[in-house]
């Protein structure tokens, strides 16, 4: 188990300085000029120089990128030439709004992914099993962008019933930071206005997002099932003379779920590129978001910070998944 | 994560050739090659009916809703959307296709030469797909895709750095099972090059799979692409790509329903059918290709 843990994270940073590496000399072939991006459309080439020479572009690119490794082992993840601010505060800004998002979709999209798979298995080939895997699979293919705008022009513009973007409506006051999640916090400060604000504004970002994960869970539980179902202990527990029930409570469900466990990480995955297009249809200001805008103004070292973020996070989130998996699964040994 | 698994490439390949057995396994593979095929026949021969050119502009006619005239409404330039959707079939099945080849043929390569050599050309090889894999594949592309500009080509440039590792991979696993077989063995005993036990048993044998892995990634490089479309990353206007007309049509969401609905739908039944054929083809081929083919894993 060490051994197993000292080796991802071994690999973990060989992958994270490979993740510099490409972001990096990927970043500075881009044709957008960074020096014109913070001194302005109208600076003159003196100005132009001067920018260049503050944030070091006049460098040679291996310099620049052994200042950039310097600074980032310091914790440095450089400033945003948008919004001026170091990308690490930028980030801790705008990290919370997305975890907000994610948890709640990935929590529902799983619940209902695992309570679709488990009725897909146990009516194997009838109707319900077929449509069951017809929305697996077309969660799984609808574009995100169309459905977001789709939501929006159904439940803004034609009912009215929730609103089209943002985390809170124009004039609700943020509730006290403490975890940042503004459903959270707003339940901590007994502000149920604001609860209730928040939660209107994370249904349609949230539905569209928690369809792509119904879609995936939903066909990993069914496989996993039905593989379970198969098991001789399984028809031990029939000729017992057990109640079905407890067969697929107690001998069941609990096989087949474990598998489970491993998809979180490609859940991951699929949340962190669905948030990018949610966010920015539904100006959530998440990370998603600001990787947009930071891709789009050739904004450097944001787009890189956010990069290695998210890589730093999908790489963790996967260590921890294969962790608890061989706590979960004792047969299991990775070699 | 996923070990492959080894399996057996010739009855795989003997299945393939039997279509009426694929259509008999699932009412789903049915609607899979229906909608597929209509795709394939609108993106061939959608100029031909298509009542208007594409980008022609009438400001007369802006915004109009559907009608006998124009089928799908028209947009803010007065364009006949019916006409739009049609050009962009032929747009997304051509993008996908080159990002296909392009990450098969790469994938393919590596994935041979990494298993073939061993050893440290190996270790390389694999290291690097694990770095290209360590990354959420549509955040990978949005950055390479921005990077390079914003086009059409450096997209499908961008995509096939996202897919091929994938391939590498999958080859790589097949080339370890099958160099170990009597039949390449015995080909080896019997003197045959490097080269004619490459192209004459292991690509012969490694092709089925590769080819049901591209047909399960076909809808993912159509959806993608219009994604980064979308972002503004992708096709720029006034090409009738899909993902670049719902750019458009987000300014009109509210008035307008059916600027943004049509382009949605057609991908939308796009991509469901490609990844309907893809999924109903791992599925009838062999129960134990599923272990080295993955789907739904961005």
């Amino acid at each position: 188990m060490g051994r197993l843990i000292a080796r991802r994270l071994v690999f973990m940073v060989f992958v994270l300085w490979g993740v510099t590496l490409i972001t990096f000399f990927l970043s500075r072939v881009a044709p957008g000029d960074p020096a014109r991006l913070i001194a302005g459309p109208r600076a003159n080439a003196a100005a132009l120089e001067h920018i260049r020479q503050i944030y070091g572009l006049d460098q040679p690119l291996v310099q620049q990128y052994i200042t950039y490794m310097s600074d980032l082992l310091h914790g440095d993840l450089g400033t945003s030439f948008v919004t001026r601010q170091p990308v690490r505060s930028d980030l801790a800004t705008f990290f919370p709004a997305t975890v907000e998002l994610a948890l709640f979709a990935m929590l529902i999209g799983s619940t209902v992914g695992v309570l679709f798979g488990v009725v897909a298995a146990l009516h194997r080939g009838a109707p319900g099993d077929v449509g069951v895997r017809f929305v697996a699979i077309a969660g799984l293919s609808l574009p995100a962008f169309w459905l977001a705008m789709l939501f929006q022009l159904t439940f803004y513009s034609r009912l009215a019933w929730l609103p089209f973007g943002g985390r809170l409506a124009t004039g609700v006051p943020a509730p006290p930071a403490v975890t940042g999640l503004y459903t959270v916090d707003s339940l901590l400060a007994g502000q149920w206005h604001t609860f209730a604000d928040a939660v209107t504004h994370l249904v349609l970002p949230v539905a569209v997002l928690a369809l792509a994960e119904v879609g995936l869970m939903a066909r990993m539980v069914r496989t996993s099932m039905l593989e379970v179902l198969g098991e001789d202990y399984i028809r031990t527990a029939q000729a017992k003379g057990l109640s079905r029930r407890r067969v697929l409570m107690r001998h069941t469900l609990r096989n087949a779920l474990l598998p489970a466990v491993t998809i979180l990480g490609l859940e991951f995955g699929l949340l962190a590129g669905g948030v990018f297009l949610v966010e920015t249809i539904f100006a959530w200001p998440g990370v998603g978001r600001y990787a947009y805008d930071a891709i789009r103004a050739s904004d450097y070292n944001a787009t890189m910070g956010v990069t290695l973020v998210i890589a730093l996070v999908y790489v963790l989130v996967n260590l921890v998944v294969d962790v608890v998996y061989l706590f979960l699964d004792p047969r299991i040994r990775y070699t | 994560m996923i070990e492959v698994t080894a399996v057996e490439p010739v009855r795989a390949h003997r299945r393939l050739d039997s279509v009426t057995g694929f259509l008999h396994a699932s009412r789903l593979n049915v609607i899979a090659v229906i909608i597929v095929g209509l795709v394939v026949a609108v993106a061939i021969f959608g100029t031909f009916v298509a009542p208007y050119p594409p980008n022609h502009i009438d400001l007369l006619q802006r915004l109009r809703p559907p009608s006998v005239h124009h089928l799908f409404g028209t947009d803010d330039y007065g364009r006949d959307l019916f006409s739009r959707v049609l050009a962009g079939a032929w747009i997304s099945l051509y993008v996908a296709t080159v990002i296909l080849l392009t990450s098969v043929a790469i994938g393919t390569i590596l994935g041979i030469v990494s298993g073939l050599v061993g050893g440290l050309t190996d270790e390389i090889i694999m290291r690097a797909t694990d770095l290209f894999l360590a990354f959420p594949a549509l955040i990978l592309a949005a950055a390479i895709a921005a990077t390079l500009g914003p086009s059409l080509t450096h997209t499908m440039l961008a995509l096939s750095t996202v897919f091929w590792p994938w391939y590498a991979r999958l080859v790589r696993g097949q080339v370890l099972t099958l160099r170990e077989r009597e039949f390449i063995l015995a080909a080896r005993v019997a003197g045959a090059s490097t080269g004619r036990i490459v192209f004459k048993h292991l690509l012969r044998n490694v092709f089925p799979l590769v080819i049901v892995q591209a047909s399960l990634d076909v809808g993912y490089a159509i959806l993608f692409t219009s994604s980064l479309s979308f972002l503004g990353l992708g096709a720029q206007p006034p090409t009738p790509e899909w993902g670049a007309m719902m750019t458009d049509a987000r300014s009109f969401l509210e008035d307008f329903w059916w600027y943004p609905t049509f382009p949605g739908l057609a991908l939308a039944v796009t991509v469901v059918g490609f990844n309907l054929l893809g999924d109903g083809l791992r599925d009838w081929l062999d129960p134990r290709l599923r272990g080295s083919l993955r789907a739904g894993r961005w």
